[in-house]
């Protein structure tokens, strides 16, 4: 780290040299502490912007691309949906339950302050295993953030993922996922364009909390990272919720010229940002900053990270129309500046200037370019050797569904409020993606989050384009077109070229898969360094996408759970011998090896579209992805959802050179089971085969009480349903209490 | 015929509860802000759920002693329906207008899910077109939701038939599974006296169309029409 003028910088001494020859002078403390948070990581996407420019951003449907607060699709009917995905794994590593409250707090001002109404919150998480008692606190305490947050707001939380892996020991991951509803025509953009316009400060005072929180989160984390726990902010979620009601009414007031939520990088950030999008300056007066406590210096409010604020830029005859609204609802504001023609954020402290720094310079940090290079681990890795065939296939399925990463995860969802609202449709647990629909309308919209980390460690690129079809085909299962996706990228310490590697991998991944697919990424985020400096490991790559889609109507939604007995089950697609990364090999064996699923892109999209084009010509009762687990999961999770069961005949599947354990668990993409009436079987095999997609009618739901899996006349599984239901359910509790 | 539905600083089931009596049951509602509540404009109020002050001190503590509640007094003095929903419930139970106390649930955990509840007394203003002994189905979604109240005092209202609905399973028995919270006696919602005044934890605006129900029911429905009901009844008085 470097001193400058008494302040202690995360910047390298290369990127001060450069500073300060754009800045033609040396930087003073406020000045060089509000580039420092500019050019971190976390602020700038310094390292990651160049690969970033892989994925694509346009398509008919874009209103709002990646580079503001929120992607913005349009949905048809005059609506847009609005979302963004972010992460708060650093804070959420050190104090899970305020880092992850927090997290959701930021993710909802970014939704709020593109104009749209925030209806839906997702959460990916990934923790250590539970038997850690380590991963079981953090585990605790981020699910009681989210919904002690989330709950308190009145957004619903749909949807979210869960993955259990030693590698996430000391840095779990804490993604959150807003969704936003709005007529095309309230869209607002954080663009401060008109010189003149007042800068209005409104909602949480400014405290010490949270200085210098984007530079904690640009490091990895060490031993005394347990001393940055000032640098965790602390949520407040009934400001919040005040916050939201307050800034939908005074938008509606048409004052507002541009608004933007105050996050990472706080005021400067906020400011130069929306001063640079608008080509603009900024002056901000520090000491009209309504604060927490006394003796802050124009260093700490420029940097502060302070939650619940949000920042309007307003016209300035109606500064009394907005600060009116803001008063009714009891929330605490100040006019801290005005808009300039300057382009520079000017701030003052009692009238004389202390920092004047171009609003460009802090907006558009220098890109570094990272060096990249195959780490050596993965020609290892998918070199091992297969697992003998296990002798007993009924206990391996009920082992297997009792694993952490498959069992129900009833324990999280049932904590999160997520039917508030009179949105949620198809709610957790009970379809493949989260269904909400729009208030009086026959339309809606579905999303799911989606990522399996094990198969992006051991196949970066397919783990990538993984994540994109696994997400879309949990759309297309409820029977919603998959329109666009956010991606949220989380990785280990850029500098390092093997992980820089797997991060280029991964982007490359999901660009390929989305431009086959033909939907764009509308944003996203980028964490690095999650890294435990104590023993130099990184987490598994885990680049979760989440794709959205549109329902035309709400008349033909499908779930998860059998419908009628006797209905044909179908699998779409085609098994392979992919094992790697599988949940089979790594809870009944241990292996983390082998050749993780690729995915045939082409394939992938024209099952999509198949499932699609089934669910809208009826043939269709319930419908499931095949992925985690693989068949022998899917099929026991749709038996317990609905309590009927199956009888299946394996040798109706093509299966190749692989063996029996393997046509069960093989985690292969583009798979989805369905189940069709008699009436209907014949007409969905011949809708398969002329869009050239492999269709193996596999046997029936019934109504006994037992999951049977038979090769021909040979029993390979015969489960009571109720086994593997008691197991599934039991895991999570048990390690958790009820 | 005007019902109000009176939004605090942190309500969040507020707009939910006004959607489904203007959109499903058809019912010309006004959204309140606490501090403009007049309660002469009103035949019907209702308290909905969220987080009322944030919960703090304890949940509805504080919505219990604002001017607005002086007012929902009034009503239910006159003998006005009004109806406490989650945190509405909790607020009733505050302010006095209801008996009893709503603890932390006894797993310690927020709860979201769909329960199962027996009716048990259709004399009220927001049960009068049940059936005695109806199963009906509704979520719920709170933190504090373990109704709690004396022996003695569970033993008058009981006599007063003032319990209204009760966790049960599918054959209306009061088993410990269907309990979610490890409410006393599987109380899940009351009522005053005379019946007029309603408090619940499950949320009935959530239950009120098939669309939004596991099971394609809208059982919630039941108690804005009972309340319709009533209001054509006390305007033919």
């Amino acid at each position: 780290m470097t001193i400058v003028d008494g302040v202690q910088v995360d910047l390298k001494p290369e990127e001060l040299k450069q500073a300060e020859k754009m800045l033609r002078k040396k930087p003073n403390a406020v000045e060089v502490g509000m580039i420092d948070i500019m050019w971190s990581e976390h602020c700038s996407y310094k390292s990651s912007r160049p690969i970033l420019k892989l994925l694509p951003r346009k398509g008919a449907r874009v209103v709002v691309g990646p580079g503001y607060d929120a992607g913005v699709v349009d949905i048809g009917d005059d609506y847009v949906a609005v979302f963004k995905i972010e992460s708060h794994n650093h804070p959420s590593a050190i104090e899970p339950y305020n880092g992850a409250a927090t997290g959701i707090g930021g993710i909802i001002r970014d939704i709020l302050c593109m104009g749209a109404r925030p209806i839906a919150l997702l959460d990916p998480l990934r923790f250590g295993s539970l038997k850690s008692p380590h991963s079981r606190w953090l585990f605790k305490y981020v699910v009681k953030g989210i919904a002690d947050y989330g709950n308190c707001t009145g957004i619903p939380t749909v949807r979210g993922e869960v993955e259990f892996d030693e590698s996430f020991e000391s840095n779990c991951l804490v993604n959150v996922t807003c969704v936003g509803i709005a007529k095309k025509g309230d869209i607002f953009l954080a663009e401060a364009k008109y010189p003149g316009d007042a800068v209005v400060l409104a909602g949480g005072s400014t405290g010490r909390d949270g200085i210098h929180g984007v530079t904690f989160a640009s490091r990895t984390l060490t031993e005394e990272s347990e001393e940055d726990r000032p640098a965790v902010q602390v949520g407040d979620p009934f400001t919040k919720k005040l916050i939201i009601d307050a800034t939908l009414e005074i938008l509606k007031t048409g004052f507002v010229h541009g608004l933007k939520d105050l996050g990472g990088g706080g005021l400067t950030c906020a400011s130069s940002e929306m001063a640079n999008k608008g080509g603009t300056g900024i002056d901000i007066e520090v000491s009209k900053v309504h604060l927490r406590e006394k003796g802050l210096t124009p260093f700490d409010i420029m940097l502060s990270e302070s939650q619940e604020r949000m920042l309007f830029i307003v016209d300035p005859s109606g500064v009394e129309t907005v600060t009116g609204i803001l008063n009714k609802y009891g929330l605490a504001w100040s006019n801290v500046g005005k808009v300039t023609e300057s382009n520079h954020v000017n701030v003052f402290s009692n009238g004389s200037l202390v920092a004047k720094v171009p609003a460009k310079l802090l907006a558009e940090a220098p890109i570094i370019e990272r060096k990249v290079e195959k780490p050596s681990y993965i020609d290892t890795l998918q070199a091992v050797e297969k697992p003998p065939m296990p002798e007993d296939l009924s206990e391996i399925l009920i082992k297997l569904m009792a694993s952490e990463n498959i069992a129900s995860k009833e324990w999280v969802y049932r904590q999160y409020d997520h039917e508030v609202g009179v949105r949620s449709v198809v709610k957790c647990g009970e379809g493949d993606a989260g269904v909400l629909r729009i208030l009086g309308e026959d339309k809606g919209i579905a999303v799911s989050s989606d990522c399996n980390s094990k198969h992006c460690y051991l196949d970066p690129y397919n783990g990538g384009a993984g994540a994109v079809a696994e997400s879309c085909r949990n759309v297309a299962a409820v029977g919603a077109l998959p329109i666009a996706i956010v991606d949220g990228l989380n990785f280990g310490n850029p500098e390092k070229a093997d992980v820089f590697w797997q991060f280029k991998e991964a982007v490359r991944g999901i660009s390929d898969m989305c431009k086959i697919m033909q939907i764009p990424c509308v944003g996203g985020n980028v964490s690095f360094y999650n890294e435990d400096e104590v023993t130099k490991k990184a987490v598994k790559p885990t680049s979760i996408v989440v794709a959205l889609g549109v329902l035309n109507t709400l008349k033909n939604i499908i779930t998860l759970t059998f419908k009628n007995v006797n209905d044909y089950v179908v699998l779409l697609g085609e098994t392979l011998s992919e094992m790697g990364g599988s949940e089979y090999y790594y809870s009944i064996y241990g292996i983390e090896g082998g050749i993780a699923p690729k995915v045939d892109m082409q394939r992938e999209k024209s099952t999509i579209d198949l499932v699609l084009s089934a669910i809208q010509k009826n043939y269709v009762n319930a419908a499931h992805d095949c992925s985690k687990g693989g068949l022998g999961a899917a099929l026991s999770l749709m038996s317990i959802k609905s309590n009927h069961s199956i009888e299946i005949d394996l040798s109706k599947i093509n299966m190749g050179n692989l063996r029996l354990d393997e046509l069960l668990f093989s985690e292969s993409n583009s798979r989805f089971i369905v189940t069709t009436p008699e009436s209907n079987v014949d007409n969905l095999l011949k809708l398969a085969k002329t869009r050239g997609v492999p269709a193996y009618r596999i046997g029936n739901v019934s109504s006994s009480s037992r999951v049977v899996f038979r090769y021909e006349d040979n029993e390979i599984v015969n489960c009571d349903l109720k086994d593997i239901k008691t197991a599934w359910e039991k895991t999570i509790p048990s390690f958790m209490g009820r | 015929m005007k019902v109000a539905v009176i939004r605090f600083p942190g309500s969040n089931c507020d707009l939910d509860a006004v959607y489904v009596l203007r959109n499903v049951v058809g019912l010309e509602t006004e959204l309140v802000w606490h501090k403009d509540f007049n309660d002469g404009d009103f035949d019907a109020v209702i308290l909905p759920g969220g987080f009322s002050y944030g919960d703090a001190l304890r949940a509805g503590v504080i919505a219990a002693y604002s001017p607005a509640m002086k007012r929902v007094k009034e009503m239910a003095k006159e003998g006005k329906p009004v109806l406490g929903i989650c945190n509405g419930f909790q607020t009733l139970v505050e302010s006095g207008l209801l008996s009893g106390a709503l603890l932390r649930n006894d797993c310690l955990t927020f709860i979201c899910k769909w329960v199962t509840l027996r009716v048990d007394n259709t004399e009220t203003m927001f049960t009068n077109i049940m059936e005695r002994g109806q199963i009906v189905r509704m979520p719920i979604a709170h933190n504090e939701g373990r109704y709690y109240n004396d022996a003695e005092a569970l033993r008058e209202m009981e006599e007063n038939h003032q319990i209204v609905f009760r966790y049960s399973d599918d054959n209306g028995r009061l088993t410990p599974d269907s309990n979610p919270n490890g409410s006393v006696e599987n109380i899940a919602g009351i009522c005053n006296l005379e019946g007029n005044i309603v408090g619940l934890m499950p949320h009935p605006e959530r239950a009120s169309e098939q669309i939004l129900s596991p099971f394609k029911t809208d059982h919630g429905r039941l108690l804005f029409e009972s309340m319709i009901n009533t209001i054509k009844r006390m305007r033919r008085m």
